[in-house]
């Protein structure tokens, strides 16, 4: 098997013994991506003269015989996530240009855990899709079927992965933009809690609900890398001061009494009938691992949509006024400066986030704040307290990633309500600040199916401990795109 | 529900729109407004408002001033126009 196919478990082996090396395991993943790229369409920006020369400078360094969790394994980063010396645009015009002047807290951890940091993975603009058709460089396919979307925001890195030509990648989760292109892609993508990650070095789109997070080709791996990004940071006021566990140690640990509770309105009419047949048949297959299947209710998630365009689209109103043509990115001259602003941001921005900012301020505007913004407010209140109600019957929450699988290209691109709705049953753990993965769980129509597993905050464990044994008693997460 | 001023709210928004833009932001956002107006179903006298989730308060550091590693150069690279160490900008007071 070649090494771009591995995944970093497997590879770390490998590395760690010197049977392979740094170099020939990232020259394996850029002979793939100049195999498939052209295709898929997943990366923005690469350096393979940079990304050999830090697998070389890995190597000479002896990382990979010490033992550091990440030496040598070949990472791509969300075009939202600084990386000092590489560009960071968001996909957007208006940071077209910008190089970033320092690292992430994620990108200086896994520095010192040895990644080589590949290139730069597309994305709906400012994390604003379900899609990726909103990233101003173009859309990035499905590997899966090029006609089809790869889901968004984190469409890039859902789908290098996916194409093995990444081991694996970070995103960042709003409203499901980790889980959702993780389902639609076949991998698997992890939302850790709000707060056990800091968001030091992402662009802010709604500060309260952003996330990083990883994709991976497997749940083994998904620990490895949570390992490796969790934990505190006095750089990120939100970032929790807590121990971090090993998140490895709980994999393949028997699930037996454990509860998994299945919320009523998760399985919905509408949804995919085959979607949901998929999704019902993993939750069997728990059950018969000696899982206990509880039914639980979340009485508030059909609230959850509106909420979360109010709460994110105002957030997002007040995070990107710093876009005004001054400190970096683009200016376009206008008669004074508040013209300047204007004809900046109208022609910077592309159209998904003007409607974003527009709603945002709008929300936000005097006479409609109470109605809007503090009622959304309060409706989120309502929806974290359906989650802790749950919580209390059940130690996860098993439902459908997404109600579909991956649909077309401008398939829904017309009607930005219709896309909104498509991610119905990711958008509640944001609220909630809980976590969720998404691990494939089964193909409708030659597409992949995503199950959720969701957590309370800070239960990673659990959540990873269900997700692996999963895996163990299917194969479906082995199955990869022939393109 | 009120009609959405749209040269009013993207003065506040700081964005030049041209007359096709405002036409069709217009009829997007009456839908999505529409749409939210589900919340008012709900009864929600009483209830807190929920700002962020996570559990912290005040989060404070002592205020000292401590460099931070990277050179001023590299900042002001980005910049659309820089000068003797400065963002220049368009004049704001005559």
């Amino acid at each position: 098997m070649s090494l771009h196919a591995l995944t970093i478990h497997e590879l770390r082996r490998k590395l760690h013994t010197g049977e392979v090396s740094a170099r020939q395991v990232t020259q394996s993943v850029l002979d793939r991506i100049a195999a498939v790229d052209s295709k898929v369409k997943g990366y923005l920006w690469l350096n393979a003269a940079d990304a050999l020369a830090q697998a070389d400078a890995i190597d000479r360094s002896g990382a990979a015989r010490n033992g550091k969790a990440l030496a040598g394994v070949p990472v791509a980063i969300k075009d939202v996530i600084n990386v000092a010396g590489q560009p960071c645009t968001c996909a957007s015009k208006i940071l077209q240009g910008y190089v970033s002047p320092y690292d992430a807290f994620v990108t200086k951890r896994l520095r010192e855990a040895g990644a080589v940091l590949l290139g730069r993975t597309n994305m709906d603009e400012f994390a604003m899709g379900s899609s990726t058709e909103n990233s101003s460089w173009g859309t990035t396919r499905n590997p899966w079927d090029l006609e089809r979307i790869p889901g968004g925001s984190s469409g890039g890195s859902a789908a290098v992965v996916a194409a093995d030509e990444a081991i694996a990648a970070l995103g960042s989760d709003t409203g499901g933009s980790i889980r959702q292109p993780a389902s639609l892609c076949g991998c698997v993508g992890l939302k850790p809690t709000y707060g056990l990650v800091s968001r030091f070095g992402l662009v802010a789109f709604a500060s309260s609900l952003d996330q990083i997070g990883p994709f991976t080709k497997d749940v083994t791996d998904a620990a490895i890398l949570l390992n490796v990004i969790a934990g505190h940071d006095a750089q990120d006021s939100t970032s929790v001061p807590r121990a971090v566990p090993d998140y490895t140690a709980v994999l393949g640990k028997d699930i037996k009494g454990l509860r998994i509770g299945l919320p009523k309105e998760y399985f919905i009419p509408g949804m995919d009938r085959e979607v949901e047949a998929c999704v019902r048949a993993a939750v069997a297959a728990l059950a018969k691992r000696g899982a206990e299947i509880v039914e639980v209710s979340l009485p508030h998630t059909e609230y959850a949509v509106a909420v979360y365009y109010l709460i994110a689209t105002a957030e997002a109103s007040a995070n990107l006024a710093r876009f005004d043509g001054v400190r970096y990115g683009l200016r376009v001259r206008g008669e004074d400066v508040i013209d300047t602003y204007g004809k900046t941001r109208g022609q910077g921005f592309g159209p998904e986030v003007k409607r974003r900012i527009m709603l945002g301020t709008y929300a936000l505007s005097a006479g409609y704040y109470d109605a809007y913004y503090v009622r959304a407010q309060k409706v989120r209140t309502l929806i974290r307290r359906d989650f802790e109600a749950a919580f209390k019957k059940c130690d996860v929450i098993a439902t459908p990633t997404s109600p579909e699988v991956a649909f077309k290209a401008g398939e829904k691109s017309g009607d930005p309500l219709k896309m909104y709705l498509s991610d119905i049953f990711t958008i509640s753990c944001n609220l909630a600040g809980n976590c969720g993965i998404s691990v494939p769980c089964g193909f409708v129509r030659g597409l992949p199916v995503g199950l959720q597993i969701l957590g309370d905050a800070f239960a990673e464990e659990k959540v990873l401990q269900v997700a692996r044994a999963y895996e163990q008693v299917t194969n479906w997460y082995k199955e990869r795109p022939r393109i | 529900m009120p009609e959405m001023n749209i040269d009013h709210v993207a003065h506040l928004a700081r964005i030049e729109l041209t007359d096709a833009e405002k036409q069709k932001i217009a009829a997007q956002l009456k839908d999505i407004l529409a749409y939210v107006e589900k919340l008012n179903q709900l009864d929600v006298t009483g209830v807190e408002p929920t700002a962020h989730a996570t559990p912290l308060h005040n989060v404070l550091r002592p205020d000292e001033a401590k460099p931070s590693g990277i050179d001023r150069e590299q900042f002001l690279r980005n910049a659309p126009e820089h000068a003797r160490d400065l963002f220049i900008m368009p004049k704001i007071v005559e």
